[in-house]
């Protein structure tokens, strides 16, 4: 696989500009034609402390991290030599390099600033080196940078240092730095880039034969996240209002919204805490305005209550739960899918919310529009689960996906025409929660509406929405909100959520949900190439769940692996649960160890786990299927 | 015609048209002050000009939080101290709706205290009534944020160890634009309050004195009051911040020894609302949002022609 994909690594101190070199890096190479997909790692510190982003590119689709990589950039932790603070500081200098080498595949490339690192401080690196058929290219990036510019664009020298020895053509990286740098910036790293490139192409032996493929799109691509994604999807469905408290990796939807909002005319609220933003959103979508709100796992906890109202008072409402490692804080900027039960139990009574995972930043976008679709045309909350790995990746995608028709259809609303017709009960009062709705749907009316007033209550009610604790009318209204929920489910199964991967009559299936579905795809396309038989679902919808299709996916293979992000199991729980069998024909393979999966460890837990063994990599679980 | 017509409508209002047309399951105890706080509410429409279509009426949990089932108007009875940031929202959705939020002291000042200090502080144009009876109600009798220290009840046997709160102090420094007290036993005084705080511009605190005789029958809510703005000694100036400093502390003082000051504290007619703060710089459409929904001429953007470039 290796030899005709690049699979580079940046790696440096949180704050010494990681990311945006990054991604100007994955944006030069899909200018150039390239297919790319990055990865991203880092801890929960502002500056310093070790961090780094892969760039995943090739000339074919590519929707997933690779299997480790072959060029590594280090560049040093600048933040590291905080003078002041030596206990905490001391020895993270060097770890761009050395924390970043187990994961370096045979035959890989390096480069490393020797104005701040010193591979001599590694005490076995050159044994390592060799023993991995490493070609190691040592730049002093630092002075540089220091001398045709500022010490700070080192991460221009290391792109030039790079691009010369992969064979990138500089142009990309000018143009996108002329269309981001004031002037004064520009000029000195744009002198950098050259100055590198050329320096490396003269003074060095190049010894290895990695260079970056080649490739070319046949329409116009965009380099996307996953909270991009989901912003972009609200906004086209007519969302123009959200309110939120910063909590990663939620902020960066919140952030892009906030930005976009006022440009739209539209209105986004930072307030005290997330009980007042999931509150607020109620609020805004009660009196006629299409809302979001959301959070991450102890935010969203927060958010339960909320929540419940709006399921009982019908309140239409798009709440979005970025998942990161819990319990608690957990690891703050680290993927998991351990927030699947929350959100699909949190708060109190019989849940009767939508719960959307989309796999993939494309379907990111249109499960963002389908959530607020639903929300709106049911009256029900819709929570859009993903995680700290889909909202933070970024891939390219064809820029038409995006190009659609907005829908600010308001959904299930009367207008004051339809008032004068609307049932209403004694006293001319509008009936709000009428027994007899179709799909169990009763539109509500909006406040300013003539004729249309009525009461919303968190207590049970009856039709024209007063508290009422009648028996018969509490079963009536209790089965019509329910009804609500097999009404979407037949409204999803007319629209192919779910993502099926290899052929129709395998032996084996893989299952998974959410972000992981990009790799589990590429796992199931290498297993068939080995020779197995395999075939793959990634499923999308976690409530209500699609009973039918994966009864008959089950029921189309003899044993089937569940590849999820957290140590319980949740999503093959689930499924067991919902289906009420197949307990003898699911095993999961699990990792939750920070990590999102790389496509070999789910090739090598799937081979382990037919053969009844145990999963050769420590970071991963193997749990066999009940029957066992 | 516009989508929400009720909106602004010229017509004589009378106040029966707030009275439900469905009996409501009766929750409130006789002789409690809630009833006094309906009376003042529906007295005041009229003189505001605004009828049932055109009020949002936004509640906590409570027996206060009952209001809505008393109360013919656009209606939400949502959450235990979740009022504020539910009825702000809808005025940023329609700032030409006549927001109106109520809950009790535990609503309000307890678990709904953090929002208290955020909704004065933006001062967002709505009225914020708190039926004040130093009690919880709904939940038989507990002892609530201003219950005067040394307070016994089932859940504090001992008597309270805490200082109660300070609602008016609480409103000014937090940065409400309009801070007032009344009773529920001066029907008139509540009635001019509560259309004053209606027809202010900003967020109007209405600390309102609630009688609970089921739980609370030795809170000073039932003795005669004094209004300060009447009163010749007091001859307070509501426009001076300082002045209604020392006059909230003074009142709140002296309600726990007996003397009850009623009236209005601090009123900045100057004081931007919120919405014109966020009107201005740019954050917030000067039409109503809701509206568009409404407009089929109303052209919607893609985020497509908007913010894709610099995605390219
Ligand atoms: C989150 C939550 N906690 C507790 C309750 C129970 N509860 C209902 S009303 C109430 C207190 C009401 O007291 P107050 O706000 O003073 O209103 P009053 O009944 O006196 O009018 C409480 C604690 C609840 N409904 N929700
Ligand atoms: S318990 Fe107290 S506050 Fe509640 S209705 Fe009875 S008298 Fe009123």
């Amino acid at each position: 696989m290796t030899d005709h994909e690049l699979m580079w690594r940046i790696a440096g101190g949180s704050g010494d500009g990681i990311a945006s070199t990054s991604q100007n890096f994955a944006k030069a190479l899909m200018r150039a034609g390239l297919h790319v997909f990055t990865h991203r790692h880092y801890p929960s510190r502002i500056r310093g402390g070790h961090t780094y982003t892969e760039v995943r590119a090739k000339s074919e689709p590519v929707q997933s991290r690779g299997d480790g990589f072959n060029c590594l950039l280090a560049l040093g932790d600048s933040f590291a030599r905080n003078p002041q603070e030596d206990a905490y500081y001391g020895d993270e200098e060097i770890k761009p390099l050395s924390e970043n080498l187990d994961e370096l595949n045979e035959g890989g490339v390096i480069v490393y600033d020797t104005g701040l690192l010193d591979s001599e401080d590694i005490p076995d690196f050159e044994q390592r080196v060799e023993e991995n058929d490493w070609h190691v290219y040592p730049i002093n990036l630092r002075e540089i940078a220091r001398d045709h510019g500022r010490e700070v664009m080192r991460n221009t020298a290391g792109v030039g240092a790079t691009a010369a020895l992969l064979g990138i053509d500089l142009e990309y990286f000018e143009q996108l730095m002329a269309e981001s740098m004031p002037e004064d910036i520009l000029e000195p790293n744009k002198e950098i880039l050259h100055y590198t490139h050329d320096m490396v192409e003269e003074e060095f032996e190049f010894t290895h034969d990695l260079r970056v493929p080649e490739g070319s799109h046949d329409e116009e691509q965009v380099l996307l996240s996953g909270s991009d994604s989901i912003a972009y999807g609200a906004l086209d469905e007519g969302c123009r209002f959200i309110a939120g408290y910063p909590m990663t990796p939620w902020t960066e939807v919140f952030t892009i919204m906030s930005q976009a909002l006022p440009e739209v005319g539209g209105v986004s609220e930072q307030v005290e805490d997330e009980i007042a933003a999931a509150a607020l959103a109620l609020g805004a979508s009660h009196a006629g305005v299409k809302a979001m709100s959301g959070s991450s796992g102890g935010g969203f906890a927060l958010m339960s209550e909320p929540l419940g109202l709006a399921e009982m008072s019908e309140t239409p409402v798009v709440l979005v739960e970025a998942m990161r490692a819990g319990p608690s804080t957990g690891l703050p900027t680290k993927p998991e899918q351990a927030d699947l039960e929350h959100v699909l139990y949190t708060s109190q009574g019989d849940s009767n919310r939508v719960v959307l995972a989309p796999g993939t930043v494309s379907e990111a976008y249109e499960q963002s529009r389908l959530a607020f679709r639903i929300a709106y045309g049911y009256n029900i909350p819709v929570i859009l689960l993903y995680d700290q790995k889909l909202g933070g990746e970024l891939m390219n995608v064809p820029a038409s996906h995006f190009d659609r028709e907005p829908n600010p259809d308001l959904g299930a609303v009367t207008t004051e025409e339809e008032l004068e017709d609307a049932p209403h009960g004694p006293g001319g009062k509008f009936y709000r929660y009428r027994y007899d709705a179709e799909d169990g749907v009763s539109p509500r009316s909006i406040p300013g509406q003539k004729g249309g007033h009525f009461l919303v209550t968190g207590n049970e009610h009856n039709q024209a929405g007063h508290i009422d604790e009648d028996p018969t009318n509490r079963v009536t209204q209790m089965e019509r909100r329910m009804s609500k929920v097999e009404a979407v489910r037949e409204f999803l199964d007319d629209r192919d959520t779910q993502t099926y991967m290899g052929p129709d009559d395998a032996e084996y299936g893989l299952i998974t949900f959410g972000s992981q579905q990009g790799t589990v795809e590429e796992a199931v396309a290498r297993l068939n190439d080995a020779g197995h038989s395999v075939r793959g679902i990634g499923v999308s919808d976690m409530m209500p769940y699609p009973e039918e299709e994966m009864t008959e996916f089950l029921e189309s293979v003899d044993e089937a692996l569940v590849v999820e992000m957290n140590a319980s199991g949740q999503f093959r729980g689930l499924t067991q649960k919902e289906l009420g069998r197949f307990g003898d024909k699911l095993s999961s393979l699990l990792k939750y160890n920070g990590e999102p999966f790389e496509p070999a460890e789910i090739v090598q837990g799937f081979e382990a786990s037919i053969q009844g063994q145990d999963v050769p990599d420590q970071q991963t679980t193997y749990v066999p299927a009940a029957g066992d | 015609m516009s989508a929400f017509s009720a909106i602004g409508e010229e017509r004589e209002i009378d106040r029966e048209e707030f009275t439900p047309t469905l009996e409501p399951q009766a929750t409130w105890c006789p002789g409690c002050g809630d009833f006094g706080v309906l009376k003042a509410l529906k007295q005041a429409m009229p003189e505001v000009g605004r009828n049932p279509d055109e009020v949002l009426l936004v509640t906590g949990i409570g027996c206060s939080g009952k209001l809505n089932s008393y109360f013919e108007s656009y209606g939400y009875h949502s959450i235990h101290g979740r009022s504020l940031p539910i009825a702000r929202a809808a005025k940023l959705a329609n700032p030409e709706l006549e927001v109106i939020a109520a809950g009790g002291d535990g609503d309000g000042y307890g678990i709904g205290g953090n929002h208290f200090m955020h909704t004065a502080r933006e001062n967002h144009d709505m009225t914020y009534i708190v039926f004040d009876n130093e009690i919880f109600g709904l939940t038989k009798g507990q002892t609530s944020p201003t219950s005067p220290k040394g307070h016994k009840s089932k859940t504090q046997p001992h008597g309270s160890a805490k200082d109660p709160i300070r609602p008016l102090s609480l409103a000014l420094t937090s940065g409400a634009s309009y801070v007032a007290r009344t009773a529920a036993v001066n029907p008139n005084q509540a009635k001019e309050i509560l259309v004053e705080a209606m027809q202010h511009d900003g967020f109007a605190h209405v600390d309102f004195l609630t009688q609970c005789p089921t739980w609370n029958k030795d809170a000073r809510q039932y003795v005669p009051y004094t209004d300060i703005n009447d009163a010749d000694e007091y001859d307070h100036d509501p426009t001076d911040r300082s002045a209604a400093q020392e006059m909230a502390s003074e009142a709140e003082q002296s309600l726990y020894e007996g003397e009850v000051l009623t009236g209005r504290f601090y009123v900045d007619s100057d004081r931007p609302s919120y919405s014109e703060e966020k009107q201005a710089i740019g954050e917030m459409p000067e039409d109503p949002l809701a509206e568009r929904y409404f407009d089929d001429d109303y052209e919607w953007e893609r985020s497509h022609d908007l913010l894709l470039d610099r995605h390219k």
